[in-house]
């Protein structure tokens, strides 16, 4: 336990630090409020003026950004099966082969719903 | 010598006659033997679910299922006459009940000279009662019911002397229970048949809880419930063990006999038919204790103590039932105290070890002739006298009931062991077997059993007296009758009940002779019971001299009291004694006063206690828990984030005790 | 030349073995893995009225198939029933592996009998929301409903899902196990998304699912992240060596297990991470609460006796105690809470939750019996359960189903079959004597004080009695109350429903009256291969 006993110490210290900053701050500070100090930041900057309806991304971004993931990953793991191919031989082969089908059963199926028109 | 394998042992036991359950498996003419139980069984299932369908031909199918098991009876006699002493006996094991492990729940059947007895009693004497109860019961809208309930008495008792085991005779043993039960409640829209019916039932589990708790002792010791391990197994156990046992079978013998301190039902079970009366409660279920403590013969050689407790409840009952019987005025409570008199006799021989198993045997089916002759002949009285059982009411009816005149004397002459009946020769060796008991002990059970056949001379004197002979008293109208009364015509009942009082008759005359003949009955049971004389402290003949005047006496007492007096149509007032005798000694007093009050308050304190401690708790309980519970669902307050926070502390909960759990 | 050199040594020195996969022996897996890409495809390119029934038969026939392959490869299993390990270790086939996975598969095929019924809405449809990606009330959802449009995506999502459950009890090894855990989770996730009516309420239920799913795979993983810190290797074999002679200094070796302990707790519903369950058995629409609370529990008992009995038998002193706490609470929480609930899918969640600790009892054990019988108690359990939901699913009004308590009053007076049929379910989740929850819990039980956990029965079976009282209150009222006026009605459904009620029913009488067949099949099954 001797290992981890200054982890220990450490946190505790970090503990009644943020506790003690806390509770002495509530304590002896002046409790004056006014609007600039309720807001987010109280460095002045406002934060981001919310478009109308709830500051929403449009979905479709969300599934072109997903869909840039999914082959993203893809390549991931094709540049290491790209490099030790020849060692891989038919093993390697027969397993890409199935992950890209899935991969590209999910595109097709993106695809046919109309995932990619973006209207 | 000494060191006799147990193989050995069992041999030597097998020759001296105890231990006799050296078997073989039944085959030939003997693997018909299930149908002896499965006739009445059969009868029974189908008159009882079949219901009316089955109320035209009921009384038959009955009848002939009895008839037909009496047959399988005696071709397993027949049988078994034609074979040696060694190969008499046989097993015949019909299925498995239930194997748990060490626990094998047999369903098994043993035949042997003992039970093939038994067997053609039962059989015999229920067939003859069977056909008696079609004239009887010809009248009862539910025969039906009752030869179902016949049926299922006779297979349950056949099962209980057929079984091969004590799980399985325990099954017959309640058997029996419930058909008396059924059959005493029978016309159970008469409060004191239902209340007789339950007060029989309730004794009767006091002797069947004897009986569990001795099954139970006999797995825990034997670890088997078959009599050839339980009764070859009974010499290597230790003798407290053997002696509780035996005392355990005497308590179930007590219940199911009649037997003190258990007597106090039988009186009250005359409330069922006359027939039942005659078969239940005379020839055949009443004497199933005899045959349990003789059936466990070794276990009971190997305790004198239960033995002694055997005698003495048997002395006790045989005077008991004597006395009761003197006083009593309805016919058959004077022949039910009667039965537990003679039946005290049996348990008394049965006490006596090998001198008196095989003779308790011999007198009970001499008794199962006799005494059922006599019940048919008071139900024949009572059926000639529109149900009149008040023997003051009767008188004089040798004239209009001839039959049942001369087959109930004749049955009478047998019990009081006139000589060369049947019950002369059954009563006399029983009691020479107690006097050669030997010792003080011997001399005060032979002198009990010559009183006992005094007083048993004296009342059945009396009530062949009071109902056959003297002035006619049923002519007149009894004191506060109804305004319909209406003199009865006494008759004489029809062929299908008289016959069977006449062969019972026979059998009252004739079977004591043939089983002294040759001393036949003797060697046939010693393989089973085992047989040893005893040294009688004088000649048989001094024996027998003595009880023939003890029953001279004890008839002309009851002549002088009620053949030369008019007998009274009302009892008079009488001594101390005899109203302590009319009252059965006080046995329901007693009870009630020893068993029935603290009962009660047991009961209500236990209801209170019920009430106020367990409900409460247990209520109590229930509101802690449906509390705890309302409390306990605010802490799923639907946020995602205090679910969060929980699992959170859950997680450190989890990681700091399994961390801690290492420190420990 | 002393370029290509270079390069050719490069490539040398780093020249791997290409792993070997016996495809044979992760037939099932694969199979219902191939269902569910072609189920996507019939999403994709078949047009829109014949996607149902293309769905269901690829389904159920998928699921077939895999049984019969798990029936194939357990009769190859060696004759000491120890299986093997395939996928360079990753994947175990061994009796617990087929013995569960043959159960996922029974409920999988139980379970999309349920998400195919069509006859319970009245304006048609199923159980699911016509069109998930329609806000909640909007124009278009009613377009959808109108133009009877129906989420025929459920049936890959649950064959996605099943793939899952299938692999999570055979992981051999922690990341498959996190691999298997997330497969079998994010379809559930949006499954939960999906229910026709109360549609925010599902939307709530899913989204809670998804937020506290996510928190305990972290815990799983970062347990994970431990234990490998700890041996050097995330097999559970290689974990089992190196636990064995654990000694000092071993911090990193208990907190991983028991952070990988909670993510598995996490799953079963087990207390404290059990605060999901009821919302979330609530929220999602019925078949799949049903198929949630039996393929879950089922698949996620397996993976946790797995890691238990192959990585950490060395630990058990450490590992049992908690877990007995955890079991103890699990049991009194459960039906504690139980008690006052009012709805009876949130009923059943919590008879869930004191389920999980029944069986955990039997897992505790640490023996053959106690793998045996808590497989046989979550056979029993997943069929009772199922059953149990599937009946929910008849008894509606027209909101819906009517799951408040109060609707079911007098039930038994209106359709004694169907209160019938419950109460032959809550009895057997009561654990009635002559039903399947009466062997189960036998077993468990038995196991559990044979392995030394006595104080641990004493509190399953006061907890039994606790629980029995709710159970059997839910029984009087439906046949010893009046019923309501305007009461639920009972539908009838369609053969498909009525099949997976009675195979509930079948296997709850049958493993009540006969168990032994059962039992001695999981017994034969209960050896992990190390």
């Amino acid at each position: 336990m001797n290992l981890y006993a200054p982890i220990l110490v450490l946190g505790g210290i970090a503990l009644a630090f943020g506790v003690v900053s806390l509770v002495m701050g509530a304590l002896t500070g002046p409790k004056r409020y006014n609007r600039a100090k309720l807001e987010a930041y109280e460095c002045g900057i406002e934060p981001t003026p919310q478009p109308i309806g709830g500051g929403r991304f449009p979905v479709k971004y969300y599934l072109t950004a997903m869909l840039f993931i999914v082959f993203d990953i893809e390549i991931v793991f094709l540049y290491p099966w790209a490099v030790y191919f020849d060692s891989l031989g038919m093993f390697g082969l027969v397993e890409m082969a199935m992950f890209v089908a899935a991969v590209f059963v999910a595109y097709a199926y993106l695809w046919r719903r109309g995932g990619l028109e973006w209207d | 010598m000494i060191e006799t394998s147990s193989l050995a042992s069992g041999v030597v036991l097998a020759n001296e006659g105890g231990g006799g359950l050296h078997s073989v498996a039944a085959s030939g003419a003997y693997s018909a033997l299930w149908l002896v139980v499965g006739l009445p069984l059969l009868g029974a299932l189908l008159l009882l679910v079949g219901g009316k369908r089955t109320n035209a031909f009921g009384h038959i199918l009955g009848t002939a299922m009895a008839l037909g098991s009496f047959a399988v009876g005696v071709l397993m006699f027949v049988t078994m006459l034609g074979k040696d002493d060694a190969d008499r006996s046989v097993d015949q094991h019909l299925w498995t009940w239930a194997p748990v492990n060490e626990f094998q729940a047999d369903i098994g059947l043993h035949l042997d000279q003992l039970s093939v007895v038994f067997v053609l009693l039962i059989t015999g004497v229920g067939s003859l009662i069977h056909i008696y109860s079609i004239g009887y019961m010809a009248h009862d809208e539910n025969r039906r019911r009752f030869f179902g309930y016949l049926n299922l008495f006779v297979a349950a008792m056949l099962l209980l002397v057929l079984a091969n085991n004590y799980l399985l005779l325990y099954a017959g043993w309640e058997g029996v229970g419930l058909a008396s039960y059924l059959l005493i409640g029978f016309w159970q829209h008469k409060p004191s048949a239902a209340t007789a019916a339950k007060k029989a039932f309730i004794m009767n589990r006091v002797g069947d809880f004897g009986l569990a708790v001795a099954v139970f002792l006999m797995f825990t010791t034997f670890g088997s419930f078959d009599f050839a391990d339980v009764l070859g197994g009974s010499a290597s156990a230790s003798d407290g063990t053997m002696t509780a046992i035996g005392l355990m079978l005497l308590l179930a013998a007590c219940g199911k006999s009649a037997q003190f301190p258990l007597q106090a039902w039988l009186g009250d079970a005359m409330e069922g038919p006359t027939p039942v009366s005659a078969l239940i409660h005379a020839a055949t279920m009443v004497t199933a204790g005899v045959y349990l403590i003789t059936r466990s013969a070794e276990i009971f050689n190997a305790s004198p103590d239960a033995q002694l407790a055997v005698t003495v409840v048997g002395a006790i009952t045989v005077l008991f039932g004597a006395i009761v019987g003197c006083a009593k005025d309805d016919i058959k409570k004077a022949l039910a105290a009667s039965t537990m008199s003679q039946i005290g006799y049996m348990i008394l021989a049965a006490g006596l070890g090998p001198i008196g198993y095989v003779f308790a045997i011999m007198h009970l089916v001499t008794h199962g002739f006799f005494k059922a002759g006599l019940f048919l002949g008071a139900g024949s009285v009572m059926h000639g006298m529109n149900d009149e059982v008040d023997m003051r009411r009767y008188g004089g009816l040798r004239k209009y009931m001839p039959i049942t005149f001369v087959t109930f004397g004749l049955g009478y002459l047998s019990i009081i062991g006139f000589p060369l009946l049947s019950g002369f020769f059954s009563k006399d060796k029983i009691i020479e077997a107690a006097f050669a008991k030997g010792g003080t002990s011997g001399w005060i059970l032979g002198a009990v059993t010559l009183l006992a056949a005094g007083l048993t001379a004296f009342y059945m004197t009396r009530v062949m007296l009071m109902t056959f002979f003297g002035k006619e008293r049923w002519k007149e109208a009894p004191a506060g009758a109804p305004a319909d009364w209406h003199e009865p015509h006494p008759h004489e009942s029809p062929t299908s009940m008289t016959g069977p009082m006449i062969l019972l008759a026979f059998g009252s005359v004739f079977a004591g002779g043939l089983f002294v003949l040759n001393e036949s009955f003797v060697k046939w049971l010693t393989p089973v019971t085992g047989f040893s004389h005893g040294d009688l402290p004088m000649s048989e003949w001094a024996v027998t001299g003595m009880a023939l005047s003890m029953v001279a006496l004890g008839s002309a007492v009851a002549y002088v009291q009620y053949a030369r007096r008019d007998v009274p149509a009302v009892a008079p007032a009488a001594s101390l004694v005899t109203v302590a005798a009319r009252r059965d000694l006080y046995q329901d007093a007693v009870n009630e006063g020893l068993v029935m009050r603290p009962g009660q308050y047991l009961t209500r304190l236990l209801v209170w206690f019920d009430n106020r401690g367990v409900d409460g708790f247990v209520g109590g309980l229930a509101a802690f828990i449906g509390g705890t519970s309302a409390r306990v669902r605010k802490v799923q307050t639907g946020f995602v984030r205090s679910y969060a926070l929980s699992m959170f502390g859950g997680t450190l909960l989890v990681v700091a005790c399994t961390l801690m759990a290492r420190m420990a | 030349m002393s370029m290509s050199t270079a390069a050719t040594a490069t490539l040398a020195v780093t020249k791997v073995d290409a792993p070997t996969i016996e495809y044979g022996k992760l037939s099932p897996i694969l199979i219902i893995a191939g269902v569910a890409v072609v189920g996507v495809l019939i999403e994709a390119f078949l047009p829109r009225p014949a996607r149902y029934r293309a769905q269901l038969t690829v389904a159920l026939v998928g699921m077939i198939a895999a049984f019969g392959a798990v029936v194939w490869l357990a009769r190859d299993l060696p004759d000491d029933h120890r299986g093997s390990v395939t996928a360079m270790g990753a994947v175990a086939v061994d009796g617990p592996s087929l013995f569960l996975q043959g159960t996922l598969l029974l409920i999988g095929i139980a379970s999309v009998l349920l998400i195919g019924e069509r006859r319970l809405e009245p304006a048609g449809g199923d159980a699911f929301a016509p069109q998930a990606a329609a806000a909640p009330g909007s124009q278009q959802e009613k377009d959808a409903a109108a133009a009877g449009w129906t989420q025929t995506e459920v049936y890959p999502l649950t064959m996605f899902s099943l793939v899952g459950m299938l692999l999570f009890p055979a992981a051999n090894d922690l990341l498959m196990m996190f691999v298997a855990l997330e497969i079998l989770s994010l379809p559930l996730y949006l499954l939960c998304g999906l229910a026709r009516r109360h549609r925010l309420l599902s939307q709530e239920a899913a989204l809670k699912y998804f937020l506290l799913g996510a928190f305990s795979s972290a815990f799983f993983l970062f347990g994970v992240a431990m234990l490998y810190g700890y041996s050097g290797s995330v097999s559970l074999d290689k974990i089992g060596v190196a636990s064995a002679g654990a000694m000092d200094n071993d911090a990193l070796l208990l907190i991983g297990l028991a952070m990988v302990a909670v993510g598995l707790l996490f799953k079963v519903g087990a207390v404290p991470f059990h605060s999901w369950t009821p919302d979330v058995y609530q929220g999602a629409p019925t078949p799949i609460t049903g198929f949630m609370a039996a393929a879950t529990k089922v698949a996620a008992f397996g993976a946790m006796m797995r890691f238990f009995y192959v990585a950490l038998p060395g630990m058990r002193w450490d590992w049992r105690p908690v877990m007995i706490g955890v079991a103890i609470v699990t049991m009194v929480a459960g039906a504690i809470i139980a008690i006052t609930q009012t709805d009876v899918k949130r009923l059943l969640a919590y008879s869930s939750i004191a389920h999980a600790g029944f069986i955990l009892t039997g897992m505790i054990a640490m023996s053959d019996a106690g793998v045996s019988s808590t497989m046989f108690y979550l056979v029993a359990y997943g069929f009772v359960t199922l059953g149990a939901f599937a009946v929910v699913t008849l008894v509606r009004d027209a909101r819906g189903e009517a799951t408040h308590l109060s609707h079911w009053a007098g039930l038994g007076r209106r359709s004694p079959l169907v209160a019938g049929v419950f109460a032959l379910f809550l009895l057997a989740f009561a654990g009635i004597p002559l039903t399947s929850g009466f062997s189960g819990k036998f077993a468990v039980f038995q196991a559990a004080a044979r392995g030394g956990a006595g104080s641990l029965v004493v509190v399953g079976v006061l907890c039994s009695a606790v629980a029995a009282f709710f159970y059997v209150r839910v029984i009087v009222l439906m046949f010893f109350s009046e019923p309501k006026v305007d009461g639920p009605t009972v539908v009838v459904p369609s053969v498909m429903t009525t099949a997976a009620i009675a195979l509930g029913v079948a296997v709850t009488v049958v493993l009540g009256i006969l168990p032994q067949p059962v039992l001695d099949l999981a017994d034969k099954a209960a050896l992990f291969v190390h």
